[in-house]
């Protein structure tokens, strides 16, 4: 997994609440076996028009305003519904690597940190303060530094945000989570001896 | 010793490896895969040279993508048939076991496991799937995993994890007639919403879940993902023994009674503290039908969608507007006799026997609305089978229903069983997400009950005032 340590990076919004999984990545994709090529399918249902190919120019990350974007600014219970981790796949790979929302949904929030991603959760004025400020500043652009666990923003605020201390290690030093368990083999092995499963 | 729930006793029997301030290491009793969130996992293994640790703990099915039309025709969407037979050589590879399409143990993943008997009270059991939570009805830890768990668990049958908050949801009194466990989970959703229990570990206690069958219960922890907790379980008792009893892969003779004293354990302890409480009235609940495109956007048969002039909340009236909108309806519209082109039966929420035997109670003797098109799809080959051999197949045909091969089926339309765009379905499964069931597809989530009455009448109709043939 690749390390995250530091973002500087455009903002692009989506105004919606409870955004699930189905709606991130559409299930016809999931028919995929690979872990990557999900990018150009994010959102697909919203993103493009009835054609399937011609984007909806309505959609807010279509705005041209958000090309290049790598923040996402969300609303409550962000990526609720199903377990699907090509939903992160498809966000990270659309360029997103930092979300921002008042609230996640569980499985969503963990895939994340698997993929280094740093999802941020903010209290719900906050995050309707920021709305506000992407909404009246095109180019607004935020600054998350993951080891001090401060969001600069342009108008030289520093907000601070909460991060389970070992995902955090685990995000700043790409540690890989199979590698970590496996240092503790000798007790996986003396577990089962002493715990047959029946 | 402190008092625990029984989410801690599970937790604590489960526990490999616990360090301050890190993620513990949970054994993992039972690994069920199927093929949407498998093959990527198994690349994994195959880039590191890691093994399936424990393919005897380890089980996989296919029943996202497989057809429920006639099996013997090979699949003809090539991308569900590529993710098909990836699983089926990754199986093979790694040696786990795995119930094909023609296997009559075959069904969807959630079905199948408590059928076999592999499901039981103290276990921990994860699946590259949400509704995983399902098998807590057994009193067991089950919740769901994205695809880097999947392979974290194949390679190491550990799992990491931080604890769970605990959560109590307790129903108390008696259900009105009429009224079914798919309403009364349907109603705490409602009542909570999608991220009411985000964060915690449910179980579900009170007279009303005690009462349940293992059916009943299974819609119930099946659901909780929807008020986005990853697992929720009810403590085992005598309903839950009778079930696992003779299954396939339980224990038999004295290892049985073994186990039952060892299940028996897992009860909360008097004056454990839960991190949150909450009570529900079962006198209170209604028939549910949702009205939106989250579980949370519920109403009952007598209700109406909202009126948006008493929403003051900015966010949620935006929210609300855009699903009305999507769903083709206008505020304050009433939900009785709102029309419906399409009815589905099925799930791993509502696809088990008991589910078809209260839709086939009300469907007997009547038929399809003309302006309706209705499907039963079982929730596995055995369910597929008890049913026939009861016959519940042919009151189903004889309405004018299509019977189908088991499956997941048009709880999400992976495969060709999906909504046109603005049908609108009464549903049994579980989402009603914009698309779920079809591009353009708006779902109503319902019992199998309201289901099958909505079929006839063509309408959403009250069960509660059904004229049973």
């Amino acid at each position: 997994m690749e390390p995250f340590k530091k973002n500087k990076g455009l903002v692009a919004m989506l105004d919606a609440q409870h955004v699930d999984t189905d709606q991130i990545i559409p299930k016809q994709f999931l028919k995929r076996v690979e872990r990557t090529g999900f990018g150009q399918f994010l959102f697909y249902d919203w993103r493009y028009l009835p054609d399937g190919k011609t984007p909806n120019p309505e959609f807010e990350l279509n705005k041209p305003r958000y090309q290049g974007a790598s923040i996402l600014l969300a609303k409550d219970n962000f990526g609720c519904g199903s377990s699907r981790e090509h939903a992160p796949w498809a966000i990270l790979e659309y360029g997103f690597k930092v979300l921002i929302a008042p609230s996640f949904a569980d499985i969503f929030f963990n895939n994340c940190f698997k993929n280094g991603m740093l999802p941020i959760v903010l209290p719900s004025t906050t995050v309707d303060v920021l709305f506000d400020e992407v909404k009246k500043t095109p180019g607004y652009e935020l600054t998350i530094d993951l080891e001090k666990q401060e969001i600069d923003t342009p108008t030289g605020k520093t907000i601070s945000f909460e991060v389970n201390a070992f995902r955090k290690n685990c995000l700043l030093n790409g540690l890989d989570d199979i590698g970590l368990t496996l240092q503790h083999e000798d007790k996986i092995t003396s577990y089962e001896t002493t715990h047959p499963v029946s | 010793m402190a008092e625990k729930t029984i989410i801690e006793k599970i937790w604590d029997n489960h526990l490999v490896h616990e360090e301050s301030g890190k993620a513990s290491i949970l054994y993992i009793d039972l690994h069920l895969i199927h093929e949407v969130t498998s093959a990527q996992a198994f690349d994994g293994l195959r880039m590191n040279k890691r093994n399936v640790r424990r393919p005897d703990l380890t089980l996989a099915t296919l029943d996202h993508n497989i057809p429920t039309t006639d099996r013997s025709v090979p699949v003809k969407d090539q991308a569900s048939l590529h993710a098909i037979n990836t699983l089926l050589k990754n199986a093979k590879e790694f040696g786990v076991e795995i119930f094909d399409m023609l296997n009559p143990n075959s069904g969807i993943v959630h079905v199948i496991g408590p059928e076999l008997g592999l499901t039981q009270p103290g276990k921990t059991i994860v699946c590259g799937d949400s509704h995983t939570s399902t098998h807590g009805a057994f009193g067991a830890l089950a919740f769901g995993i994205g695809t880097s768990e999947v392979e974290h668990v194949m390679a190491t049958q550990c799992l990491q994890q931080f604890k769970p908050k605990t959560m109590e949801i307790r129903v108390n009194g008696k259900l009105p007639h009429g009224i079914t466990a798919k309403d009364v989970i349907l109603h705490i959703i409602n009542n909570i919403g999608t991220d009411g229990a985000t964060g915690y570990a449910i179980e579900y206690t009170g007279d009303v879940i005690r009462s349940f069958s293992m059916e009943e219960r299974m819609t119930v922890c099946n659901m909780t993902i929807e008020a986005g907790a990853r697992a929720g379980l009810i403590a085992p008792d005598e309903t839950t023994f009778a079930y696992v009893k003779d299954k396939p892969r339980a224990p038999k003779g004295e290892a049985f009674n073994a186990a039952v004293k060892k299940w028996k354990a897992l009860q909360t302890d008097p004056g454990a503290r839960y991190d949150k409480v909450l009570q529900f009235d079962a006198a209170e609940v209604r028939p549910q039908v949702t009205w939106g495109t989250s579980p949370g956007m519920g109403a009952d048969i007598e209700g109406k969608t909202p009126d948006l002039t008493q929403v003051s909340d900015a966010n949620l009236k935006h929210t609300y507007e855009k699903a009305l909108a999507y769903m083709g309806l206008k505020p304050n519209q009433p939900i009785k006799g709102l029309a419906i082109d399409r009815v589905f039966i099925g799930s791993c929420t509502n696809g088990r026997i008991e589910d078809l035997r209260a839709a086939a109670k009300v469907v007997k003797g009547y038929k399809v609305a003309k302006t309706v098109k209705a499907m039963v799809v079982p929730g596995s080959q055995r369910i597929k089978a008890a049913a026939e051999k009861e016959g519940l197949h042919k009151i189903f045909l004889d309405a004018g229903f299509e019977w189908r091969e088991s499956g997941c089926s048009m709880c999400l339309g992976m495969n060709e069983d999906t909504l046109a765009p603005e049908e609108r379905c009464a549903s049994t499964s579980n989402r009603n997400f914009e698309g779920r069931q079809g591009k353009g597809g708006r779902t109503h989530l319902v019992s199998p009950a309201m289901a099958a009455a909505a079929a006839v009448q063509g309408a959403f109709t009250d069960i509660r005032q059904w004229k049973y043939k």
